[in-house]
């Protein structure tokens, strides 16, 4: 009873993961945490029109440039990852 | 304390547009989407743009797509938002009114990583319309018809991919086969697991084929390729019989043509030639032209520019991309091109604009193509152009935009009966200090000054059916003056007027002939010239005169009463007498209304303060009907026709109801309605209009009847959009008016003040601000107040050229442009730019400044007189100094007076991270009566002084984590106290007695105390949620108004009694030494109220719009719109409009799918906030449906409408 139940929670688990982009799990990395929480500020910033425009303001580029840059941070959002410890 | 929010003036940027048949019809229509306002514009024949709907969604509007099904005349509507909705919309061209069409759920709601809503495309030929997020989730919706030919929607198919980013999509044109979409998509799964950057510099876009089979139901990846990795935006190419199918990739410096099965053909962008080595070109809005025959593309850089782009094709196969500079426009965000020739272009920043197009690029320019593409060892070979003046585009109309609102104040700087609001507007060589009044803005036709001081002034047709006025009689006080209208206006004397009296009124009666009425008589002029007089019995003199097209009622000094009617052969016959109680003080008849004999009402104003409702019928002649008693002596009766809702363009749906309008003696305007059936008045609605008896008129606006109050400032009451509004113009004080339409003007006013005679028309209705703009040089930062009439205004733009070296540039490529012998466009750029605009050939506000290495500032310090609206002193600042905040000081050794003190920053840089080669802090003194300003001295500082305030005779810095007060010396500022405890950078400081607020960029507000015996600064109490303030305001001792990054405006309020502590401190100094857990300070201030405005907000101010109406909060955003909050005075308003909000929201749901309480809870949950843009949505809901809400509110529609009425006049 107990080891399915568990078996259960694990599935549901993966089963969020899968779907929804950025839930976290027990040995999520810092590195993976701040990747995920980059990527999220990203997408919201290219998708409330007025931030946009006000850190295009404060770049003095236009908002079409700005949001490209977003979209480019996407890739790689806190730089190159940590090199594997137990590797 | 509760809190109605008011949205004064609606946004003006625009997030996307696009254009389509929404109405059906050969007309085209653009869609635009304002953030969270939905717009349906369309440019009338001459080229003025008119605003059909704007409809408030209550939520983000992010992407617009428009699709037809195939047959199908009309456009439907795709709004891709922060719901989580896919939801579509068609335009109700009766109704005037979006009608929600389908509505589908596929997420969560809000703007998030992998929840659609980002991108929109549809199939060209309406068959399916994909939404996508910006990471993994793309959706296929179907469309199709059902056997009633109504819309189906199917459900969605997935055609998701994780861990990958989609920078742009796209429908394919394949003519009748299965849909296709495009996707430029990058993967980044791998690059996140591998430490080396190996896989992350070799990552690669590709472009994505999805292709939706209709028989299977199924979308699957069809075909991906790599592409270029600067890719970041779709255009579809015209497929089928049209063009050969397939996509436009817009990359970084490229444009490629891709197809599947095809080679790419690829072609440079070409470059400005000032543009530093180490940008690239972006595309950023791209718009297409189709016609039979032929198509092309109008591609717009991050620059301006605008290329055509071009394709040379047979058979389905493309042999050549070409692309021509076409001209330069303001950035925009959406380029949409009607059929009638127009070009909208909705700006970024800054006013829109509507072109026309002159040519379509025919002529030799400059070209990049895909058969002169040269590659070298260091890359494509650049193509180079210069901008040159408009040649295929024309302005002809433009949209005003205040977006971005960089700052704000509310001040009667002018002594006008309404304060202004300054603001500061747009960006770089594009903003502007606008001045905003309330009221409608009016333009000027003519003024002639007139023999004496008129006293009246009416117009007149010859006939009935008459276009246009024929006369325009002025009365003085002893006599008459009638000008004829014409070609021009001059002088007549055969009119058959008796010119040596003066008159009470001049109309036209009966079908076609004219009466004057004057103290001693009437004097009816026949068609034929022949003239009968009615001469007053004895040595009675007319006082007063109330007449349509078929009654005349004149009172006779005394009192008496005296009714004519026009009879059959268009004879004035006397019909009745009647005498009142006392003097008349005003008459009027309402008109005639349609098909009928006689009007059936008559008003009569005593000075007994009655106005009495007389009937005209036969049956019951000069019997009142009704009385109503008012607080002063009425001074002008107009009856007015009101439809009170919505409905058709300008809300013809409904009954109309006729209202009785009273102008007081005490400048009061009474409105009251009258039964038209029994005559009794009940609804009344007073309102002040100024210190004199307005005095009302008859005009015709747009079409309508509308009613034109002098008091002492002119006031217009209107329908627009099914609402009855009541606007002050923005012009003097007049006398007398009449409306006047002539060949050159069909719909103005003429009127009388003073000795001069005025004909105006009104623009722009429906708007509740007018503005007047000063040009500025660089994006506007802040601004302050010098001695309530001089402004100082603070510029600065990073990445730009300074005055000087962009004028030596411009002198530079003129010259050379001269002399180029080969140059023959060169030639024709100079004798163009020359054509068109002679001082400046290259204006700024069209091309933008020329972009400089990002580590470059520019700056300057503007004093501005804003009552001549010039500039008397303007400071660059040198050295790659740029200004960031400003403040007036008085120094408490009082040897200069006032002084202002300048934060700026030398060589500052954002990335990779901040940091600067020095801050300092100017201090000028005011010279030349505060025309000018001279250095006194600057001081140097560790970070960028981004906020500065005077504090009890000295200097208060905010230097990023550093509070510092400042001391005057001689040759710099002396640091006298400091507090280095604050978490980030501080960006704003309030002070009042010896508190000092200051907010941080990220943590809200602290709340501080100076000790002048100990000479310390401490942090006694600040906020518990992190907020990135954007705006501040000082409300009161212990409140604070703050607006944040993410669109909430909220108030924090020191509890009462840590407030009373810390004032007594009975502790004897111990509060100073107590310390908060973990960092924080000992006390917490609490959040009191909380909205979410959705839009930036980037100014605060406490100020009422209206003379001796209360404070409200008046905010300013990023998007530029304006709004208001207002404090209830009662608890009745509060619960009423609280239980208004309440059914709205479930009777009705926001248009594009977002729940309203959901959205003003976007961050935080709403609190004591009552949202008044929802209740003013409720005259446009169905008649039904009104009254299940008022019932439900115990009352009644018209009771609910004059309640909105009633609170948006307390505000502006």
């Amino acid at each position: 009873m107990q080891a399915s139940d568990r078996f259960n929670i694990n599935s549901q688990l993966e089963h969020l993961q899968a779907k929804y982009v950025g839930t976290g799990h027990a040995d999520l990395s810092r590195f993976e945490w701040a990747v995920n929480i980059q990527r999220d500020s990203y997408a919201s910033y290219i998708g409330h029109h007025p931030m946009l425009a006000y850190f295009a303001i404060a770049e003095n580029e236009s908002i079409g440039r700005e949001r490209y840059n977003f979209m480019q941070k996407m890739l790689l959002p806190c730089g190159l990852p940590p090199e594997r410890e137990d590797s | 304390m509760y809190l109605y929010n008011l949205t004064l003036q609606k946004a003006t940027g625009v997030v996307c547009a696009i254009n389509g048949n929404f109405a059906g019809g050969k007309l085209q229509e653009i869609a635009v989407a304002r953030g969270k306002v939905l717009e349906l514009i369309r440019p009338d024949d001459s080229g003025k743009i008119q605003i059909l709907l704007s409809v408030e969604v209550f939520g983000a509007i992010r992407s617009l797509a428009a699709f037809r099904l195939t047959g199908s005349q009309k456009d439907y509507l795709v709004v891709g938002s922060d719901s989580g909705r896919i939801v579509i919309l068609e335009y109700n061209k009766e109704k005037n009114i979006f009608d929600k069409i389908h509505q589908e759920t596929f997420g969560k709601s809000g703007c998030r990583r992998i929840v659609p809503g980002q991108y929109l495309a549809v199939d060209p030929k309406g068959r399916a319309v994909m939404i996508g997020a910006c990471e993994k989730q793309k959706l296929v919706y179907v469309l199709n018809r059902d056997t009633a030919a109504r819309l189906t929607i199917s459900s969605p198919l997935e055609a998701h991919k994780s861990h990958t980013v989609t920078y742009s999509i796209c429908g394919v044109d394949c003519g009748f086969d299965n849909p296709i979409f495009a996707a430029i998509e990058l993967d980044y799964s791998e690059a996140d697991q591998d430490p080396t950057g190996q896989v992350a510099s070799e990552a690669q876009k590709h472009l994505t084929f999805y292709e939706l089979d209709l028989g299977l139901n199924h979308v699957s990846r069809k075909w991906s390729e790599p592409v270029d990795n600067g890719a970041n935006m779709l255009v579809t190419v015209p497929g089928g019989d049209d063009g050969p199918s397939g996509v436009l990739v817009c990359a970084e410096n490229f444009v490629i043509y891709k197809n599947q099965g095809h080679p790419d053909v690829r072609a440079v962008i070409p470059r400005r030639t000032d543009l530093p080595a180490e940008r690239g070109v972006l595309i950023v809005s791209a718009a297409t032209h189709r016609q039979r025959s032929m198509f092309f593309f109008l591609l717009q850089t991050e620059y301006g520019d605008i290329f055509k782009v071009t394709l040379e094709h047979s058979g389905g196969e493309v042999s050549e991309l070409k692309i021509k500079y076409f001209d330069t426009l303001p950035v925009t965000s959406s380029l949409c091109v009607l059929k009638t020739g127009f070009l909208l272009a909705a700006s970024e920043f800054g006013n829109h604009a509507l072109y026309q197009f002159q040519a379509i690029g025919e002529e030799a320019d400059v070209e990049a193509s895909s058969a002169t593409l040269m590659e070298t060892d260091e890359g494509f070979q650049p193509v180079f152009f210069q901008p040159r003046g408009l040649k295929n585009l024309m302005r002809i109309d433009q949209m005003e935009s205040l977006m971005p609102i960089m700052d704000m104040k509310v001040e009667n700087l002018f002594e006008e009966e309404t304060p202004q609001i300054f603001m500061l507007c747009g960006r770089g060589p594009r903003s502007s200090m606008r001045i905003l009044r309330p009221g409608l803005a009016i333009s000027e036709m003519a003024v002639s000054q007139l023999p004496g001081v008129p006293s009246a002034v009416w117009t007149v047709k010859k006939n009935v059916n008459d276009e246009f006025d024929a006369y325009i009689v002025v009365s003085f006080a002893n006599a008459t003056l009638v000008l004829s209208i014409g070609e021009t206006v001059e002088e007549v004397s055969d009119s058959g007027f008796l010119d040596t009296t003066p008159s009470l009124a001049v109309s036209l009666i009966g079908d076609d002939s004219l009466m004057q009425v004057y103290p001693s008589g009437i004097r009816h002029i026949r068609e034929d010239g022949r003239v009968n007089e009615w001469r007053t019995p004895g040595k009675r003199t007319i006082v007063k005169v109330g007449c349509n097209r078929l009654q005349v009622v004149i009172a006779l000094s005394g009192g008496e009463l005296i009714y004519f009617e026009v009879d059959l052969t268009g004879q004035l016959m006397e019909v009745e007498k009647h005498e009142m109680s006392g003097d008349v003080a005003c008459l009027d008849i309402a008109p005639v209304p349609e098909g009928r004999q006689r009007s059936r009402f008559l008003a009569v104003g005593s000075y007994d303060n009655t106005i009495r409702i007389l009937s005209l019928d036969p049956d019951d002649c000069m019997q009142v009907l009704s009385v109503q008693s008012v607080s002063a002596a009425p001074e002008s009766l107009l009856f007015l026709e009101v439809n009170a809702s919505v409905g058709g363009v300008d809300g013809a749906d409904h009954p109309a109801s006729l209202f009785l309008n009273a102008g007081l003696s005490s400048g009061v305007l009474f409105r009251t309605v009258v039964d038209m059936i029994s005559g009794q008045l009940s609804d009344s609605r007073s309102r002040f209009l100024g210190l004199r008896a307005p005095k009302l008129f008859s005009v015709v606006v747009r079409g309508r009847q509308a009613m034109l109050c002098l008091s002492s400032r002119p006031w217009l009451g209107y329908i627009h959009q099914g609402h009855f509004l009541l606007t002050p113009l923005s012009y003097e004080a007049l006398e007398y008016a009449a409306s006047f339409s002539s060949d050159q003007c069909a719909e103005g006013v003429v009127a009388v003040a003073g000795d001069a005679l005025r004909v105006f028309t009104i623009e722009r209705l429906g708007e509740t601000f007018n503005e007047t703009a000063i040009p500025l040089r660089y994006t506007p930062r802040k601004f302050v107040f010098h001695k309530r009439k001089i402004l100082v205004i603070i510029e600065s733009d990073q990445g730009a050229f300074s005055a000087e070296e962009r004028e030596a540039a411009k002198k530079e490529f003129f010259e050379s442009a001269g002399m180029d012998e080969n140059g023959h466009s060169s030639a024709d750029q100079m004798e163009n730019g020359d054509d068109e605009d002679k001082n400046d050939p290259l204006s700024d506000e069209q091309y933008g400044y020329p972009k400089a290495e990002s580590e470059k500032w520019v700056s300057c310090i503007r004093v501005l007189d804003p009552k001549t609206a010039s500039t008397t002193c303007l400071l660059e600042l040198q050295d790659n100094e740029a200004a960031f905040s400003v403040c007036t000081v008085n120094f408490r050794d009082k040897e200069y007076g006032t002084l202002l003190a300048v934060g700026t920053a030398k060589g500052l840089q954002f990335w990779p991270r901040r940091n600067l080669v020095a801050g300092y802090i100017h201090i000028y003194r005011f010279v030349e009566d505060g025309k000018s300003l001279e250095l006194l001295h600057k001081t140097q500082v560790e970070g960028v002084p981004l906020a500065l305030c005077q504090f009890q005779g000295r200097l208060l810095a905010g230097i990023g984590p550093i509070l510092r007060l400042y001391d005057l010396g001689k040759k710099r500022l002396l640091r006298k106290c400091e507090n280095k405890l604050f978490p980030n950078t501080i960006v704003s400081i309030h002070t009042y007695r010896d508190r000092i607020y200051v907010g941080d960029i990220q943590e809200s507000f602290h709340y501080c105390k100076y000790r002048r015996d100990e000479n310390q600064l401490y942090i006694f109490a600040d906020d518990c949620v992190p907020r990135w303030l954007t705006a501040s305001h000082h409300i009161d001792f212990d409140t604070m108004a703050g607006g944040d990054k993410f669109g909430n405006i909220y108030f924090v309020r020191l509890p009462q009694d840590v407030s009373d502590e810390i004032e007594e401190d009975p502790t004897g100094g111990k509060i100073k030494w107590e310390q908060g857990k973990l960092n924080g300070a000992p006390n917490k201030v609490e959040e009191i109220m909380q909205f979410h405005v959705g839009d930036a907000v980037t100014c605060l101010q406490k100020a009422s719009l209206i003379p001796g109406g209360g404070d409200s909060v008046i905010y300013g955003t990023v998007m530029g719109s304006l709004g208001a909050m207002l404090p209830f005075t009662s608890r009745d308003d509060v619960d009423f409009f609280s239980h208004l909000e309440m059914h709205l929201r479930q009777e009705h749901p926001p248009l594009c799918g977002r729940d309203h309480m959901a959205f003003r809870s976007a961050y935080f949950p709403v609190k004591d906030v009552i949202d008044g843009d929802l209740c003013e949505q409720f005259p446009t809901l169905p008649m039904d449906m009104q009254r299940k809400i008022a019932d439900e509110l115990d009352r009644t529609p018209a009771e609910i409408l004059k309640k909105l009425e009633e609170i948006r006049n307390k505000i502006v």
